[in-house]
């Protein structure tokens, strides 16, 4: 099954406004490892070459917070998803 | 301002515990929780070991609803095609009450209810934003435009603890001290698991592989057996995640590991109901918090309380204990009208007389210990290819069982001078 799949399986409350803001001169500028795109287990994060931006799609945002421990240069900021948003686990 | 005694920031186990004890006290207190319902937010493993808090608890896990009481230990070495598995059942275990499987989102809903019947306000849908101050002391926590005033905070809110933060006591998160889990919920039917894995009904196992399930990089997999489901998953530092030159996704490791034999026979005809993910505190005793301020106690995974011993992974318990161990602070603190720094410092105090500070620190070697490609690669590998060995019949002529052994030992460098100093090194652990 392919991740978008399992995601589907989860239980989200999407906010207009994401959570997850990037810095995209930092991404440019300093990033070569780009370490967001392979240690989230979303697949979120993803590389816009025509545009030369990175992309997250926050909405299927699991909260772990991988990211932005990953994130050597700091380009992340993250925060949680106001009260209201967001994943709900109905296992957990 | 008015205040009330305590705002506790996240229903999770440490802040629903700290509640409950400050509650038995006829402290005011308010817990609050980001989520829908306490243990929507939460991912774990998940097993609770309940003989080290039995007597700290008293009644609050009275009729708790565990999943499945753990009697069975498996370990697995994943090789390359092949893998040796290690089974421990023990009668012990299954007369006592020794560890149980939960799922959060059950199980924190469950305790706050208890807490709400005892009076206990605990407000879901609240994320926090900041900590409000009075001279330089944590005065309480605001949300958007509204404040809650209290004598103190128990920041309880998590690995990623920003309260921790804000009120500068968390360190920086280095990758290091940090690993991702992934996991997913897979339901079988109740008789199938009892059948699959080899237990009673109302029994389960606690199953934990090492090798091939993160490709060598440092952490492994877990599967814990729940009533109707099992949780399945994987843990890799995120370190080695970063520097790993294979560049495989995180994700797909999970779906690589679920594709093996060991684990396909198991899950097989499994329903996938929910797919989630959480950073896991692998620091140990060196990866902990400053554990208090002025004005504030940080308990659970917001302090680091987490132990990989390597062979089990433990901090459900943790944070259950150091809540309770804070509300015992901030009770005598209240006695003594003093909430500062110093009258909370008898927090640590009280936790070094307790297994979490005292088992985190007789393991704190283990995270360098463990930090070793050994562990995930070299011995999941050579085990099981000996065994292959030793078990393989066809037209040729099998040499002595011995020679076999010996010669797999010396050429795959399971003699060599690094092999047996790590093993020399056991004696440290």
């Amino acid at each position: 099954m392919k991740v978008e799949e399992k995601l589907a399986l989860d239980a989200f409350k999407t906010d207009k406004e994401s959570h997850i803001t990037i810095n995209q001169e930092i991404c440019r500028a300093k990033c070569k490892e780009k370490n967001c795109i392979v240690v989230c287990p979303g697949h979120l994060y993803s590389y816009n070459e025509e545009n030369n931006e990175m992309v997250v799609e926050f909405a299927g945002c699991l909260e772990c917070g991988t990211c932005k421990i990953a994130c050597p240069e700091g380009a992340i900021t993250w925060v949680y998803p106001k009260g209201d948003f967001g994943v709900q686990y109905r296992y957990g | 301002m008015d205040k009330i005694d305590v705002v506790i920031v996240g229903a999770g186990l440490s802040g629903l515990a700290c509640a409950y004890k400050l509650a038995e006290s006829d402290m005011q207190v308010i817990v609050v929780e980001r989520g829908d319902f306490p243990g929507s937010k939460n991912v774990s493993g998940g097993r609770l070991y309940t003989l080290p808090i039995r007597a700290m608890v008293g009644d609050m896990l009275k009729d708790a609803p565990f999943e499945r009481k753990i009697v069975r230990e498996r370990w697995s070495l994943l090789g390359d095609g092949n893998s040796v598995e290690v089974d421990l059942t023990s009668e012990k275990f299954r007369k006592e009450d020794h560890s149980f499987s939960i799922l959060r989102a059950t199980f924190d809903r469950w305790l706050a209810d208890r807490l709400m019947e005892k009076g206990v306000f605990v407000i879901p849908k609240y994320r926090v934003d900041d900590l409000l101050w009075e001279q330089g002391m944590v005065a309480g926590v605001k949300a958007g435009q509204e404040e809650i005033y209290a004598h103190v905070v128990v920041a309880a809110d998590g690995v990623l603890s920003f309260m921790g933060e804000k009120a500068g006591l968390k360190p920086k998160m280095f990758p290091h001290n940090y690993a991702l889990g992934i996991k997913e919920i897979i339901e079988l039917p109740q008789e199938k698991i009892d059948d699959r894995f080899n237990v009673e009904s109302g029994e389960g196992v606690a199953h934990l592989f090492l090798g091939d399930v993160t490709k060598g990089l440092f952490g492994g997999g877990f599967l814990y057996t729940n009533k109707k489901s099992v949780s399945l998953g994987i843990v890799v530092g995120i370190k080695a995640l970063m520097e790993s030159k294979q560049n495989i996704e995180a994700h797909a490791l999970m779906d690589m590991f679920k594709e093996r034999y060991e684990l396909k026979t198991l899950i097989r005809d499994g329903n996938l109901s929910e797919y989630s993910a959480h950073v896991i505190p692998e620091g140990g005793f060196g990866g902990i918090s400053k554990l208090y301020g002025n004005g504030i106690i940080l308990t659970g995974d917001a302090a680091g309380f987490a132990l990989n011993m390597g062979v089990t992974v433990r901090g459900m318990e943790f944070a259950i204990a150091s809540g309770i161990m804070a509300a015992e602070t901030i009770i005598q603190a209240k006695e003594a009208s003093d909430f500062s720094e110093k009258s909370l410092a008898s927090y640590e105090k009280k936790l070094k007389e307790t297994f979490v500070l005292k088992d985190l620190e007789t393991c704190k070697t283990m995270p360098a210990f463990l930090d070793n490609e050994s562990f995930f690669n070299f011995y999941p590998k050579c085990f099981p290819d000996l065994l292959e060995k030793v078990m393989w019949f066809d037209q040729m002529p099998k040499e002595g069982i011995g020679k076999t052994a010996w010669a797999h030992l010396k050429s795959s460098g399971m003699l060599n001078w690094k092999r047996l100093m790590e093993l020399y090194r056991i004696k440290n652990l």
